[in-house]
């Protein structure tokens, strides 16, 4: 049967939807009716049958238009893709991990064949079918990350390890909440969570970079990482900030379903074979409020977070303009009942 | 989650002696699959069942990361060690079943370098087998240089003089030969990087030269499995777990660990990585500090200990476990 791929924009008109069983299987990360930052990281394994997790690498509906949407954004901003000269080999250990797994779980759609060397790559939902050498640069149109994550969905953060640290030396970075990669390559793990208020003092990233470094090949690791954007922008990039910021602004009681979106980020963390790096796809998941609020318990629990959200995350998150309309709106929404405990709707 | 890594079971379809002193072993995936591809230097976990114990050693893999039908790797026998290395020579055999870890690399190549500058010594040579197959099929640019005992006991040098030509440079002591390593090290174009690996006299004094020659510290790369020293048993209390256990003179205060039920988090088994790292929260008594992670100045402090591969002596020590 298949995923049925829609047709629809994140800019200009808009057209993003989610169809309604791709709202129950949205990503929802508030477990409880409070949020505060927690270690939220645990193996990356299959899950449940219809949910996000039920492949390692999610397809869904939006594929075929996020990957439209890329492309625009790399014909605009080529720095948007860039990878140092020795993050090749981790290039082609990225090709191969995101064939494998689109394969592996969608095999209506990808298939990937291999003859020692001799691989071909058959997407259909983008008429894709090349045969290339692997390890040979030459025989793609790009560089095989480059090739390979214009075909995935998500950010694709590829981390060099040296000297006990992660270097962010290569990377496809067009669906972001607001950080650049053309600012942070070649930075290490410290540098580029240099912005992150609180966290270095409380040693969260010390610990974090411990964990990373140690993340072993078959052992995937995952988090959840959420934040709100104003209309369904993929591109939500410092170089475009003239474009998305402004939008804030716009947010009133009558528009709030239609506009205000749960952006949650699906961060999961692969140590790659070939070349030691770590790659840290970062998937993004866009949901509407009139969309979210359709499941009862996820609309009181919303309330309940964005309305006792410290102001300290509250602005760091971007949501202090719109705050008082959003939960205004979603109050009306939560009747006081008791949620159920866990992520998934009733 | 963070204990070990994912299994591999595996079955051994060779074992080859090599000289004297050194077996090489052939692992194939039991259900005929390939193998998890991996990079050069990095090593493997054996697991051996040896009676009433497991023991758990890691061995770098040395065959090319471009074939992964097999895994293989190098055996030195330890007639004064704890035991692994002479199970190893000893009970295992072709067409036996054993588990081993997925590929664990901490002794990874720069990629960024424009050289590779190699030195082994002895059974130091093995993780520059799959290493200088990676470079080699790649175009990469190394250089090795190979000291061991005897023409003997040169494990595999007659395989790298073939493969490599004038790459590879040996060294025999028995013939008073002696890397000229000042000389070396202050020949080497920019952007190269000193990758060591042997006993740790040599490292040492690699790492020294390398230092004091002006080498930057990111560009030296060593790796030095220590093996757990055998010593005088003694007893330690793990709070969390609230057991008291004895530590035998053949055991590693983490395989007493292990033998207790806890399920402690490894890697290397070694010293270097520092998955195990443990919180000391009292003692009175002397720290037998082995690793190679602590530094010397937690070494002083004795708030920590590697469980892999230090001791203790002394009257009492208590460990957040």
């Amino acid at each position: 049967m298949g995923i049925t791929f829609r047709n629809e924009t994140f800019r200009n008109d808009f057209t993003f939807r989610n169809s309604p069983e791709h709202v129950r299987r949205f990503p929802f990360p508030f477990h409880e009716d409070s949020y505060m930052y927690a270690v939220n990281i645990e193996p990356h394994v299959a899950g449940p049958k219809g949910s996000v997790l039920e492949n390692l690498i999610d397809v869904d509906e939006h594929y075929v238009a996020e990957m439209q949407d890329r492309a625009l954004v790399l014909a605009e901003d080529p720095l948007r893709c860039q990878s140092l000269p020795h993050m090749t080999l981790a290039g082609w250990d990225l090709l191969e991990l995101l064939m494998e797994q689109q394969a592996l779980g969608y095999p209506e759609h990808f298939t990937l064949t291999r003859d020692g060397d001799r691989w071909r790559w058959i997407n259909r939902p983008l008429g894709i079918d090349d045969t290339f050498t692997f390890g040979d640069v030459s025989t793609l149109p790009y560089g095989p990350m480059e090739y390979i994550t214009r075909q995935s969905q998500g950010d694709f953060c590829i981390l060099d390890q040296r000297d006990g640290n992660l270097w962010m030396d290569a990377g496809m970075v067009t669906t972001q909440a607001d950080w650049s990669l053309d600012f942070d390559i070649g930075m290490n793990f410290f540098e580029w969570h240099a912005p992150v208020p609180l966290a270095h003092e409380k040693g969260i990233f010390v610990r974090a970079l411990k964990f990373l470094t140690n993340i072993q090949q078959g052992k995937p690791a995952r988090r959840l990482n959420w934040t709100m954007t104003i209309n369904p922008r993929l591109d939500t990039s410092p170089e475009n900030y003239h474009k998305w910021g402004p939008d804030r602004t716009t947010v009133t009681p009558e528009n709030v379903g239609e506009k205000v979106h749960l952006r949650v980020e699906l961060q999961s963390f692969w140590r790659l074979p070939r070349s030691n790096g770590i790659v840290f796809p970062i998937r993004c998941y866009l949901i509407k409020m009139d969309e979210l609020v359709t499941q009862p318990k996820w609309a009181r629990r919303l309330h309940r977070v964005i309305r006792d959200l410290p102001d300290e995350l509250a602005n760091y998150k971007g949501l202090t303009r719109y705050r008082p309309t959003l939960v205004e709106w979603l109050s009306k929404l939560d009747d006081g009942s008791p949620t159920s405990p866990g992520f998934g709707p009733d | 989650m963070s204990t070990g890594t994912t299994k591999l079971d595996v079955v051994v379809s060779d074992v080859v002696p090599v000289n004297e002193l050194v077996t090489r072993f052939h692992f194939r995936r039991r259900d005929g699959a390939l193998l998890p591809t991996f990079s050069g230097g990095a090593h493997v976990v054996v697991e051996m069942r040896d009676g009433e114990r497991t023991r758990l050693n890691p061995y770098s893999l040395m065959g090319s990361p471009l074939d992964t039908r097999e895994y293989t790797i190098s055996v030195r026998r330890d007639d004064a060690g704890r035991g692994g290395s002479l199970f190893m020579h000893r009970h295992v055999r072709p067409g036996m079943e054993m588990v081993i870890s997925y590929p664990v690399n901490l002794f990874s190549l720069d990629l960024r370098a424009r050289k590779h500058l190699m030195l082994a010594g002895g059974i130091g040579i093995t993780p520059f087998m799959a290493q200088t197959a990676q470079l080699a099929a790649e175009g990469g640019n190394f250089e090795l240089h190979y000291t061991c005992r005897t023409a003997s006991l040169g494990t595999y040098a007659d395989v790298l003089a073939e493969r490599y030509d004038r790459r590879v440079r040996l060294y025999h002591d028995d013939r008073d030969e002696r890397i000229e390593l000042d000389r070396l090290l202050s020949s080497q174009p920019l952007g190269t990087h000193l990758y060591v690996c042997g006993p740790s006299g040599m490292i040492g004094w690699v790492r020294d030269r390398a230092a004091s020659l002006g080498w930057p510290a990111e560009t030296v790369h060593f790796e030095h499995f220590a093996a757990p020293q055998p010593g005088a048993p003694f007893d330690v209390t793990l709070a969390l777990s609230g057991r008291t256990i004895r530590v035998g003179e053949q055991q590693s205060l983490l395989e007493a660990i292990e033998a207790a039920g806890v399920d402690p988090p490894y890697l290397c088994r070694g010293g270097v990585c520092g998955q195990c790292e443990t919180n000391v929260i009292s003692h009175d008594g002397k720290f037998i500090h082995n690793d190679h992670w602590l530094s010397e100045e937690e070494h002083r402090s004795c708030g920590k200990i590697m469980p892999c591969v230090s001791r203790f002596e002394g009257r009492s020590l208590v460990l957040e476990r």
